[in-house]
């Protein structure tokens, strides 16, 4: 019964007269709310990790793709939201390297949704485009397959002209992986350096070795989330108070709120929480950024 | 005629002038509205926290007290590896950081990270080794089968170990990659993996083992920048404040660790 629910509202929820009313009351409602959040600071990034969508299923009695759908739902939703608000990037933790240790029919399946979904992404009404959002995948793309690599390249290329916001969709990512791949480019580009003839000079017998070639700001600037600053919020839904390799070099002055409520069941007053929580540790977050530069 | 026509053309900016004074000050007006309405948010979310802190204190309380059963018995073998962050401001309190440390020793941790941004507690470990009978954690090999298991061993760590740390390992591997490299030619793309990154890592000394738990003291839940490559699957538990430390919140924080299922991505 819910999973025809779910689909029903996957197709029709634009053509309802009804539910368009109700859409603009909840817009207008939601507009004078963050009418008065935004006399406070708003997050510039808040990143949110999609945990809970098979329990949903399980809770409910359906099979796990129902409950993946429901996700995509609810991250349209906060995705609306977010940028209503003004947030500028957001990024979600959409598959991680480790979930290819699920089932390969889960993960087929998951690659299939995926795919489904990032097409959807590149349509003129999407949301992305509805509201100037541009798409940027975070990870070791080559992991995935042919197909689902191709179409979010596609994506990246449709939205590359969107300017109002970013949405980074971390997909075969972990964050060690990150790292690793940043140092991998970094060496990349001192080679390239010191390849370089009446450079610094790469004399074989010759190198100074105590010389730093590379520093931390090398480093970050080859990271796959490069493109973004470092997340304010990061909301991860079902309670579970772990990073799960994600955004680790990231989120050291970033606020982890772990709500127990599964994923495809958060609403707007857990955005709207967490907003509040972060106006509350601005000031103390920001003297500390300050003392790490 | 033409007095008149000045005169309406003075009438009229007149006009003009009051209403945008007017549309100034309704919105001026309008934003102090806004302003207030988001103070009383505000205040009653600090309300909602300060109720809070008072039924955490209670249950901190009849927890210390062994009167809530649920608290009675912890099996504290789940935590290998406890890693402590503290806000560098509260870290000069050592007595506080001592007593923590007291607990956690009495409770049946063995191995324990000190962690705070601006390397305080780094500063002052002797002071905490003494006071506490501990050792200093010597790195993954070696020592570890010489240290005597019934005693605390305290590791120290700082903000330097995090990104630095990577950075650092990074140019051990840059220089092994232009040494191996002496022969001459064109200088390969080097393949790096996760478990050469552990190496280099062990080998500059920003190594260690993986916290099971981290515990944070401070005003805001986040890990103020623990070394990221050791948390990828830490639970990081929000403690509040150090000035607030209390023994019953301690041991509520590990019994719930202590019934966390992770499936590291399955």
């Amino acid at each position: 019964m819910a999973s025809v629910q779910v689909s029903e509202m996957e197709e029709s929820s634009s053509n309802n007269t009804w539910s368009s009313m109700l859409d603009g009351l909840g817009r207008v409602l939601r507009k004078c709310l963050f009418s008065i959040l935004v006399v406070g600071p708003i997050p510039n990034h808040i990143a949110f990790v999609m945990d809970g969508n098979r329990r949903y299923s399980k809770k409910h009695n359906l099979v796990s793709d129902t409950g993946h759908r429901a996700g995509f739902m609810a991250l349209m939703s906060m995705l609306k939201y977010c940028y209503e608000l003004g947030v500028t990037f957001v990024t979600v933790y959409a598959f991680s390297i480790d979930n290819f240790k699920r089932s390969p029919e889960e993960v087929q399946s998951l690659m299939e949704l995926m795919q489904e979904k990032i097409e959807g992404l590149i349509k003129e009404e999407s949301i992305v485009n509805r509201y100037g959002v541009r798409v940027h995948f975070a990870g070791d793309l080559t992991l995935l397959s042919e197909t689902v690599r191709l179409a979010a390249e596609r994506a990246m290329k449709a939205t590359a002209g969107n300017s109002k916001g970013v949405l980074s969709i971390c997909i075969a990512y972990t964050s060690t992986n990150e790292i690793v791949h940043a140092v991998e480019e970094s060496f990349q580009e001192k080679i390239n350096e010191l390849s370089v003839p009446n450079s610094d000079g790469y004399e074989p017998n010759g190198v100074d070795k105590g010389k730093r070639f590379i520093g931390v700001v090398d480093i970050q600037k080859h990271m796959y989330m490069g493109i973004a600053p470092d997340p304010d919020i990061l909301i991860r839904t079902s309670g579970e108070t772990r990073l799960s390799n994600f955004l680790l070099w990231q989120t050291a002055h970033c606020i982890l709120y772990c709500p127990s409520t599964l994923w495809p069941e958060i609403g707007l007053q857990h955005l709207v929480w967490a907003i509040l929580n972060f106006q509350r540790q601005h000031l103390y977050l920001e003297k500390k950024k300050k003392k790490q530069l | 005629m033409v007095r008149r026509r000045k005169r309406d053309r003075f009438m009229d900016l007149r006009v003009i002038e009051t209403k945008t004074a007017f549309c100034y000050w309704i919105g001026e007006i309008g934003n102090l509205g806004l302003y207030i309405l988001w103070k009383s948010v505000h205040l009653l979310v600090s309300l909602w926290y300060m109720a809070l802190s008072v039924v955490d204190a209670l249950e901190s309380y009849f927890i210390s007290r062994g009167l809530l059963k649920k608290y009675r018995s912890l099996d504290i073998s789940k935590v290998r590896y406890l890693a402590i962050v503290v806000e560098s401001e509260e870290a000069y309190q050592t007595s506080s950081v001592n007593k923590l440390l007291q607990w956690v020793a009495a409770m049946g941790v063995k191995q324990v990270c000190l962690y705070d941004m601006e390397g305080v507690l780094k500063k002052s470990k002797d002071r905490f080794l003494q006071k506490c009978d501990a050792n200093l954690w010597k790195g993954v090999d070696g020592s570890k089968s010489l240290l005597d298991p019934s005693q605390l061993t305290l590791e120290f760590t700082s903000l330097s170990d995090g990104r630095e740390g990577v950075a650092k390992a990074a140019n051990y591997l840059f220089m092994k990659h232009l040494e191996s490299n002496d022969q001459g030619g064109d200088l390969q793309r080097p393949n790096i993996t996760e478990s050469l990154m552990d190496e280099a890592l062990r080998v500059v000394g920003s190594a260690g083992p993986d916290p099971d738990l981290l515990l944070v003291y401070g005003p805001a839940r986040c890990h103020l920048g623990f070394p990221a490559w050791r948390i990828r699957y830490t639970e990081i538990v929000h403690m509040g404040p150090l000035k607030f430390l209390k023994y019953g919140s301690l041991i509520k924080a590990l019994h719930k660790f202590t019934t966390v299922r992770q499936n590291y991505g399955k």
